[in-house]
């Protein structure tokens, strides 16, 4: 009974520390608000109409979510296994462009040529994962320094693979088969023409696969050890350097797959980027939000979707600048980093009851 | 006043467990006070209590005679308490001096004087003869050398009572005696020490009472004059203990594993073996003797694949298993014991019942198809939990929550059900009780009647000579005599391990 109550205790303090880390960024978001002399509810009001109130604007928010979901989950993937996988960004940009080429250059029937596509994305982020998997198992590079590094050459290697071979028209390459397509109309006319398509459903799959791989299967096992202890996974007899470089795969596919489902499904391009596009970078905070678990991940990507989606709203509604959800953002993380602070204030909270 | 400490009908709960339940510890101003029980029996729990790390459910604590609410370890410093864990909480990157003045940094104007207190901590080791190296790094230095910054770092903060969880566990026999030796200099100067240990020979040796508690509960105080190694041992587990091994006349079989000519370099690439040359035969137990770091480390992590030998070979009935790696060697049949069942044996932060399948876990029925049966896993698990006598509120609970002893026990019932042909034990006592020992003991004899080489390494002479039939003894990478257990001693094979020869040469060539 009393073991019962324990358990509930042990989840509802898992929850507390991401809700109140949200709780407080809102707050801190009001406060800049009504500093900057405008009224915080008629901000959130706004925000939120900004968000679920209008179809258009909640298909948008699930289409925002889409690769938001693939870079919390590449991140969450690398980090289970004691990685750091900071490039993300770039497998995420990499997929992209892989799979619009694919998109582009064949021609198959869908059932073909859409499976095909998503695969070129998954392999191209895979590959950009891969290089710092094998440098750190072969030679201990640190995988931070080297994904980081590869987010700028992804960044400038398409840009320039677009600019010499691809472009089209302006700064973007042609626009893709339509058998490549993840458009539907039916998810868009749903939303009243948003740009929803079916690359949310396999992110929603994406998670459920990261959970199953993870926690259920023996592969997922021995990868969870090798993040825990590499000392131990080794005594008891998994390769870690082989289990490394698999999770940074896996990891990159994820973002590589991330990537396709906006080349894809988003925009049907790729364009020469001026600059990063912070969908990668993204995932670091969806993840840690999220706890680096599935279901959190999908929450979090809501709730960052959501507020950049919303932002514009309440830039019209209400007269916010948009800017604000950034800071928003940024304050929840910081919130959620500094979760130790929290933790700590809980249980001393805790413990003055208890001593009383 | 006549108590330093006095911690009162102390109760703590964990889920699942009470792990201290109305026990009473009343320490005296210059003892050495001993706290025994069996593993899990709550001592650590009851140290961190007193240390600020848990807050008791029930019960007071005074020291020096005033009630003292102590929430956090910051209170207990303040309090002149200070704490060397049962596992050190020491950053390797970090010299020693940086280490000890961590989160106590003296200042000079902004930065911190490292000069400064580079100079007391000097001072201090020189005072209570530690033969620390302010300078050195963490990472550099011995085991024996690491538990003496620890034992700086409380003293730096001006700790004058000292609690010492299981500080001889990890240490070499040699260590153990400084260790005795500072803790007494330490008594001198006027501190008081609450000393945790398996050791019954250590307490008899150096504390002047000891508190005993089993499962949880004070089962009284005793003055260790009064008493003696085979009381204590009973008032501890409750019953009689027999600290000799009972076991019958090996009758040796086959040879198991020969090992011919092997060398294997160290990790800075010097040679560790030299040529070594080692048979075991199916149904014997050999212990190696040696003091620490003349190749011990170096040969087990040969035979079970993790180091890579330079030559020689390893055969594991009469395959030749020199280049396996550690699957291929675990599934030929070879079961390891590890030394550090921190770094080696467990991920402290899986379950007990998935450490219990660490090796296991592909293999069918835990797992079919690469996916993972838990109903299963947990199942096996449970039976070894059951059969070896691990104490955990179930096998759900995180490795990390048991008890040192219960992790070990979770680890020797994972590898000796294996049953492999052939169990390598690296101390695999080490920081055990008494009843534990025995019942490891026991477990090793029954794997070598059912007809298993086992190879038991341990820098514990006694346990060699209990449990062993044959004794190799290693000294600088070679196996300088081979003596049988029943016709040697203590003295003759300290001799042979310092690299001396066998009775004055007498059957030599
Ligand atoms: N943080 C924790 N959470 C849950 N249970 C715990 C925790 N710490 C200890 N326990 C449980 O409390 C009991 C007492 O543990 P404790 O570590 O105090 O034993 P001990 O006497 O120090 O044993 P050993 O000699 O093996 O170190 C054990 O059953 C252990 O599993
Ligand atoms: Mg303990």
């Amino acid at each position: 009974m009393s073991d019962n109550q324990k358990k509930t205790k042990q989840v509802l303090t898992g929850l507390a520390i991401p809700l109140i880390a949200i709780a407080f960024g809102f707050l801190a978001g009001a406060v800049i608000m009504l500093l900057s002399g405008n009224n915080p509810i008629t901000g959130y009001t706004a925000l939120i109409q900004g968000v679920i109130g209008d179809r258009y604007y909640f298909g948008e928010t699930l289409q925002r979510m889409t690769p938001l979901i693939f870079s919390g989950l590449a991140v969450a993937f690398a980090f289970r296994t004691g990685l750091l996988n900071i490039g993300v960004e770039g497998q995420l940009i990499v997929g992209w462009l892989a799979a619009v080429y694919v998109g582009v250059a064949m021609d198959a029937p869908m059932i073909v040529h859409l499976p095909l596509a998503i695969l070129a994305g998954a392999i191209a982020g895979g590959l950009w994962g891969f290089v710092p998997g094998i440098l750190k198992a072969r030679f201990q590079v640190h995988e931070v320094i080297v994904t980081i590094m590869m987010n700028y050459v992804a960044l400038h290697v398409s840009n320039s693979i677009i600019r010499t071979y691809l472009l089209a028209s302006g700064q973007r390459t042609d626009f893709i088969n339509s058998s490549a397509s993840l458009e539907s109309d039916f998810l868009s006319s749903l939303t009243d023409f948003s740009r929803l398509h079916w690359g949310f459903f396999i992110a929603i799959a994406a998670a459920i696969f990261m959970w199953f791989y993870l926690w259920k299967t023996s592969k997922g096992f021995e990868l969870r050890a090798v993040g825990y202890n590499k000392h131990a996974s080794s005594y008891a007899g998994m390769n870690v350097n082989t289990n490394i470089v698999l999770s940074m795969v896996i990891s990159g596919a994820f973002a590589g797959i991330g990537g396709a489902m906006v080349g894809l499904g988003t925009y049907q391009y790729a364009n020469i980027l001026p600059s990063f596009t912070n969908l990668g970078f993204d995932g670091i905070a969806v993840a840690l939000l999220g706890a680096s678990t599935s279901i959190g991940i999908i929450l979090s990507a809501f709730l960052f979707g959501g507020l950049k989606e919303g932002a514009s709203n309440m830039q019209a509604a209400a007269g916010v600048a948009p800017e604000l959800v950034e800071i928003i953002i940024a304050l929840i993380i910081f919130f959620v980093a500094s979760s130790y602070l929290i933790r700590w204030i809980m249980t001393r909270l805790q413990n003055n009851k208890e001593g009383k | 006043m006549e108590y330093v400490i006095e911690m009162n009908n102390i109760r703590k709960e964990f889920p699942g467990i009470v792990a201290n339940d109305n026990i009473t510890l009343q320490v005296k101003q210059g003892e050495i006070h001993a706290l025994l029980g069996e593993n899990g029996a709550g001592k650590s729990t009851l140290m961190n209590v007193l240390f600020g790390l848990y807050q008791p459910e029930k019960g007071e604590i005074k020291v020096k005679g005033e009630k003292v609410e102590i929430t956090d370890p910051n209170v207990a410093n303040d309090l002149g308490i200070g704490m060397v864990h049962q596992h050190f909480m020491l950053i390797e990157k970090f010299t020693v001096t940086e280490n000890i003045i961590l989160g106590s940094e003296p200042l000079k104007g902004t930065s911190i004087d490292i000069r400064k207190a580079e100079k007391e901590v000097q001072e201090i080791s020189d005072r209570y003869g530690l033969r620390v190296d302010p300078k050195a790094k963490i990472e550099d230095i011995s085991v024996g050398m690491q538990q003496r910054v620890e034992i700086l770092k409380t003293l730096y903060r001006g700790a004058e009572i000292l609690i010492f969880d299981e500080p001889t566990a990890a240490l070499t026999p040699q260590e153990i005696k400084e260790l005795i030796n500072i803790m007494k200099s330490l008594i001198k100067e006027g501190k008081s020490i609450i000393l945790i240990t398996h050791k019954l020979k250590e307490i008899m040796a150096v504390c002047d009472r000891c508190t005993v508690i089993r499962r949880g509960k004070g089962i009284g105080t005793v003055n260790v004059a009064d008493t003696n190694e085979s009381k204590l041992a009973a008032m501890m587990v409750g019953r009689e203990v027999s600290f000799e091994v009972e076991k019958t006349e090996a009758d040796p079989g086959e040879i198991v594993l020969s090992i011919k000519d092997l060398e294997v370099q160290d990790t800075r690439g010097v040679k560790a073996l030299n040529k070594l040359n080692l048979d075991v035969k199916a149904g014997e137990v050999v212990g190696v003797a040696g003091v620490e770091g003349n190749g011990q480390t170096e040969l087990i992590e040969a035979i079970t694949g993790l180091r890579d030998s330079s030559g020689g070979t390893i055969t594991l009935s009469g395959t030749d298993i020199t280049k396996f790696k550690p699957r291929k060697v675990t599934e030929s049949g070879i079961g390891h014991i590890p030394q550090d069942r921190h770094k080696h044996g467990l991920v402290l932060d899986f379950t007990i019942g998935e450490n219990i399948l660490l090796q296991t876990y592909y293999q069918d029925p835990y797992s079919r198809s690469g996916v993972l049966n838990y109903q299963k896993m947990y199942d096996k698990a449970r039976q070894l939990i059951e059969e070896y006598d691990v104490r955990t509120p179930n096998e759900r609970t995180p490795a990390r929550a048991l008890s040192g002893g219960n992790q070990q026990k979770a680890i020797i019932a994972r590898e000796v059900d294996r049953s492999p042909d052939f169990l390598v034990a690296a101390q695999p006592t080490r920081g055990l009780d008494v009843g534990a020992i025995e019942f490891i003991h026991r477990k090793l004899i029954e794997e070598r009647d059912k007809g298993r080489g086992v190879l038991l390494v341990s820098l514990e002479l006694d346990e060699v000579l209990n449990v062993s039939d044959r004794i190799a003894v290693i000294y600088e990478g070679e196996i300088v005599a081979i003596v049988n257990a029943k016709e040697t001693n203590e003295q003759e094979l300290g001799l042979l391990m310092a690299g001396g020869t066998r009775e004055a040469g007498e059957k030599h060539e």
